[in-house]
């Protein structure tokens, strides 16, 4: 039987929520340094991968921050 | 900032319709859920953040896509016979704000490099008895055959200068920014 209160749950549930969220900025940060970096080289070719995968990831980043905010008003109402 | 109404709807901006003040939810009167909106708030941050990256890798995109050849112009640089070997000379090129440096590293070859670092636009040096070039800002090594990072902080290599031999005389005729 779970005995954890609902309220707790919920934070453990935004808590790992978050750490994904951090993870994936991380990595949207040194796909940004790369992607500057490849294109002051004079590789143009990194530009669209790059974008699209920034693009994937802050999708996956507001998919979690929506899920944070659904958790938070739920837990709220009771 | 006022709602908009679209026939008979309502719709608020940035927010969705709900029985809860804004003010309410945002700084809520109940101690206990304060901790929710601490982490919803710092949520929301780090997804605006995610937000910038993506405006960043998107502008690299546009610039990408709507980059040019640059026309370069051509300018005499020196005389083949001014330089000796292992000697070196500093010009500017495309503009005159953009030192060069150009070394003789035999006697019938000669390579011409741009002078900024690519680290921290520091002016690097023809160091002769390692047969290298040199920043001696944060000690980052080039390769005078190629321009190469041997060592140290640059991640990029030296953009190199073109060269074309006519008449005697030493002919800067572009850039090239590929790497090697």
């Amino acid at each position: 039987m779970n005995t954890n209160p609902p309220q707790n749950r919920g934070l453990t549930a935004i808590d790992g929520a978050m750490v994904l969220i951090v993870i994936l900025l991380m990595v949207q940060i040194w796909l940004l340094s790369a992607t500057l970096e490849s294109y002051l080289a004079g590789h143009r070719d990194a530009a669209v991968p790059g974008a699209i995968i920034s693009l994937i990831l802050f999708g996956a980043c507001f998919a979690l921050y929506r899920f944070i905010d659904r958790v938070d008003s739920e837990v709220r109402k009771h | 900032m006022s709602p908009i109404t679209f026939g008979r709807e309502t719709m608020n901006w940035f927010r969705k319709r709900s029985s809860t003040p804004l003010w309410q939810d945002e700084f809520s009167v109940f101690t206990a859920d304060e901790r929710y909106v601490t982490r919803r708030q710092f949520s929301k941050f780090l997804t605006l953040t995610s937000f910038g990256m993506v405006v960043g890798n998107l502008w690299i995109l546009a610039k990408s896509l709507l980059h040019r050849e640059t026309a370069y112009p051509r300018v005499v640089v020196a005389g083949v016979e001014e330089i000796p070997v292992g000697g070196v000379k500093i010009f500017n090129y495309p503009t005159s704000n953009d030192p060069c440096i150009l070394v003789r590293i035999a006697s019938d070859n000669f390579v011409a490099y741009s002078q900024k670092c690519t680290h921290l636009s520091c002016a690097v040096y023809f160091e002769k008895e390692q047969n290298r070039l040199e920043c001696p800002c944060h000690q980052g090594f080039f390769s005078i055959t190629d321009g190469s990072v041997l060592q140290g902080p640059p991640q990029r290599p030296l953009p190199r200068v073109a060269l074309e031999k006519r008449d005697g005389q030493l002919v800067a005729i572009g850039m090239l920014r590929e790497s090697v």
